[in-house]
């Protein structure tokens, strides 16, 4: 009897596809939320390849804290056009600006991303959102269902998840509810980066190595700005560094790396002793339970 | 369930105070699979709970209240590896409240370890998940008997246990069952042999998860192809889905079900590359000879062994919801692609099914489905029953037939 097996690699893009394609079979107005980090990055390309030859049939969502790096939002703005997509932009600057958010005496600007996302969710009626979120990058994520269910206030109820089995995914909501899908819960950050080796994708140029002034904050390397550092008594350095994860300037923490090829960010993973949330973001710090309460709020 | 020879994805389970948490955390700790910040939040948690040492159940209780609580809720996914292998690890809760968890984790796992408390041996969950690992046909089963420290690391009470176990789990016709004596606390069996168990010769834990075959798909199994999505390119439909079983080929006669219709590939690609053949779990878009009406929710298939095309499904369940089932429900039923409604006919006599209940079922459907037993082909012998009313997922059914 013959066999046939897939390397991890493509049955990892095979499951993801696959529930790329149930979404668009099942919802009316899917979006993909994407930052410009590699997840979301890898997202799109696997959504691309899944439609392919025709295009896409979701638009992209942006949640801009206003805290971006620079090279990210030239990033996003480059793909949107190159693959002639629809961005959608929830911007946190906005809600600030308008006195509905207020900001935080720690600048950090990842927990105020939360309304305006929700209300954009609701705003355009959106019925399934695709978040790069990976169970391999937090316990509480961990826990995490593919296809999981979100009220209109976006809530995450970890005791009251619906059990998914085998891959048959139940998407049913009602009017106002939405289903936050996850099609990397399977990859881990050593996946990811492999398959961005594999499928040669271009990423923004901050996830390898360079030179950058940066100042040391809770024991993360952060980038001086405008945003609100460096204060009195943190001293600015260049340093050779890379990021392990994007988001909003003021919680993210680079690595000193000199890592300048995804081959040596590879062998840098392969080889590291800490997560790259426990490396990279400061929020996650707050708390033995800080992605669950924020999850649970409606985070993604 | 995309199956690699070189990825293993099991399950656990184990009734309260088993350990089982503590046998993840130290299968994770001892591969070396727990990064430095994840120990160090260990080692803060234990010590702020006024432990001396790190309790490794903390890696896996990621919650708020299960860490209160100290008990495990949830399905936790768990990633690791080894040289030899990756590991997709579904860690399930082992309360009998929570039987459903362990039919999640279950459901898409290759391996099952039940775990048994040495000085406590098989009791009535033992046996539950045994029932729950035969039902969902998990392939492999290891019965890792844990406390062995507790017991003197005695081969009598190890041997009695497994005895018992078999005996009692006879009839439920699980494969062929792996027992190791382990103790998680202290470590022995669990990555590294142990010292203190010469009377026993067979592998650690990870030592047998790390070399247990895994079946590949066969390739010449009966070809199952559901629909789930339709790309149309200009005047071409390019038909996309998951091949879920076996292999379609250019030129393969194929029939469409429910309609029945017949016709034939002209072009199969695998995410953007033309090919002549393509195998399960590929994500495949196949074109056909004729513009045909087909679309979500249908199955295409090729082949001498055609699926049953039925509106009378009869199959084994668990119930999972709290809400009971009844005689006489109206429910959907979602098989592969397809969603359909469906009515309760009969639960082997029993009126109603209430939360990790085990039993039988026959439904009648309002539209024919293509099925096949479980026993032969898990992607196409599986439903979930869901609530129509707010979408709950009530049931996980697996097709039997006679």
């Amino acid at each position: 009897m013959s066999t046939f097996t897939l390397s991890h690699l493509d049955a990892l893009e095979s499951e993801a596809v696959h529930i790329f394609r149930e979404v668009a079979g099942e919802f009316e107005r899917p979006v993909i939320l994407f930052s410009g980090g590699k997840d979301s990055i890898v997202m799109l390309h696997l959504a691309l390849k899944a439609f392919a030859p025709a295009a896409i049939p979701f638009s992209l969502l942006h949640v801009d804290t206003g805290h971006n790096f620079p090279e990210v939002l030239e990033y996003r703005d480059r793909v949107v056009t190159a693959h002639g997509l629809r961005l959608h932009v929830a911007s946190v600057q906005d809600y600030i600006d308008r006195g509905v958010l207020r900001e935080r005496p720690d600048g950090t600007r990842n927990p105020l991303q939360t309304v305006p996302l929700t209300e954009k969710i609701q705003s355009e009626k959106f019925d399934a959102v695709f978040g790069g979120g990976r169970r391999d990058e937090e316990k509480a994520r961990a826990k995490e269902r593919v296809f999981s269910l979100r009220d209109e206030f976006s809530q995450w109820d970890p005791r009251r998840q619906r059990p998914e089995l085998w891959n048959l995914y139940n998407g049913r909501h009602a009017p106002g509810e939405h289903v936050r899908v996850f099609p990397l819960s399977n990859w881990t950050e050593l996946d990811v980066w492999q398959y961005i080796a594999r499928e040669d994708i271009d990423l923004p140029q901050i996830y390898f190595a360079h030179h950058r002034e940066v100042f040391q904050r809770g024991g993360m390397w952060l980038t001086a700005g405008e945003w609100g550092g460096p204060r009195d008594g943190e001293s600015v350095a260049k340093r050779q560094v890379r990021y392990r994860t994007v988001g909003d300037m003021s919680c993210t923490g680079a690595v000193d790396s000199d890592a300048d090829s995804i081959e040596k960010v590879i062998a840098e993973i392969a080889a590291s002793r800490l997560t790259e949330r426990g490396a990279t973001r400061a929020d996650d710090k707050l708390s033995e339970a800080a992605m669950e309460d924020r999850k649970r709020e409606g985070y993604f | 369930m995309s199956t690699t020879i070189d990825t293993l994805r099991f399950a656990t389970a184990g009734s309260v105070d088993d350990g089982k948490s503590t046998l993840v955390g130290r299968l994770l700790h001892d591969s070396k699979s727990v990064l430095a910040d994840q120990l160090e939040a260990v080692e803060q948690a234990s010590l702020s709970r006024g432990k001396d040492a790190p309790d490794l159940a903390l890696l896996t209780d990621g919650l708020r209240a299960e860490r209160e609580q100290g008990i495990t809720i949830d399905v936790a996914y768990r990633y690791f590896a080894t040289a030899r292998r990756r590991f997709i690890l579904a860690d399930t809760p082992g309360h009998v409240q929570y039987t459903r968890n362990m039919v999640t984790g279950a459901s898409t796992a290759e391996l099952a370890i039940i775990l048994v408390d040495a000085r406590n041996g098989v009791v009535e969950q033992t046996r539950r998940h045994a029932a729950v690992a035969a039902l969902l046909r998990v392939p492999h089963v290891v019965l890792a008997v844990n406390k062995m420290d507790l017991v003197g690391y005695e081969r009598a009470g190890f041997e009695r246990i497994v005895a018992d176990f078999t005996a009692q789990t006879a009839e439920l016709g699980l494969p062929e069952v792996t027992a190791i004596p382990v103790s998680a606390l202290v470590g022995d069996n669990v990555v590294d042999r142990s010292t203190h168990m010469d009377w026993y010769g067979g592998p650690a834990l990870l030592e047998f998860l790390e070399s247990v075959p895994v079946a590949a798909d066969p390739a010449d199994a009966p070809a199952r192809f559901p629909v789930q999505y339709v790309i149309r390119h200009g005047d071409i439909r390019h038909y996309a889905g998951q091949l879920v079983s076996g292999s379609l080929r250019v030129g393969d006669r194929v029939t469409v079900h429910p309609s029945g219709e017949t016709s034939e590939i002209t072009a199969i690609d695998v995410l953007g590359t033309e090919v002549r053949a393509a195998h399960a779990p590929q994500s495949i878009g196949v074109r056909l000879a004729d513009q045909r009406d087909v679309s979500r929710g249908d199955m295409i298939t090729a082949g001498p062994e055609a699926p049953v095309l039925t509106q009378d499904v009869t199959a084994a369940v668990c119930h999972l919801a709290d809400r009971p089932l009844r005689v006489g429900d109206r429910v959907l039923l979602r098989h592969a692609t397809r969603t359909v409604k469906a009515i309760v006919r009969d639960l082997a006599g029993a009126a109603r099914l209430t939360a990790n209940d085990l039993g039988r079922i026959t439904l009648r459907s309002a539209e024919p489905l293509p099925l096949d037993a479980y026993a032969v082909s898990r992607r196409t012998g599986a439903f979930i029953l869901i609530d129509p009313a707010d979408g709950a997922t009530l049931t996980a059914g697996m097709v039997e037939f006679g």
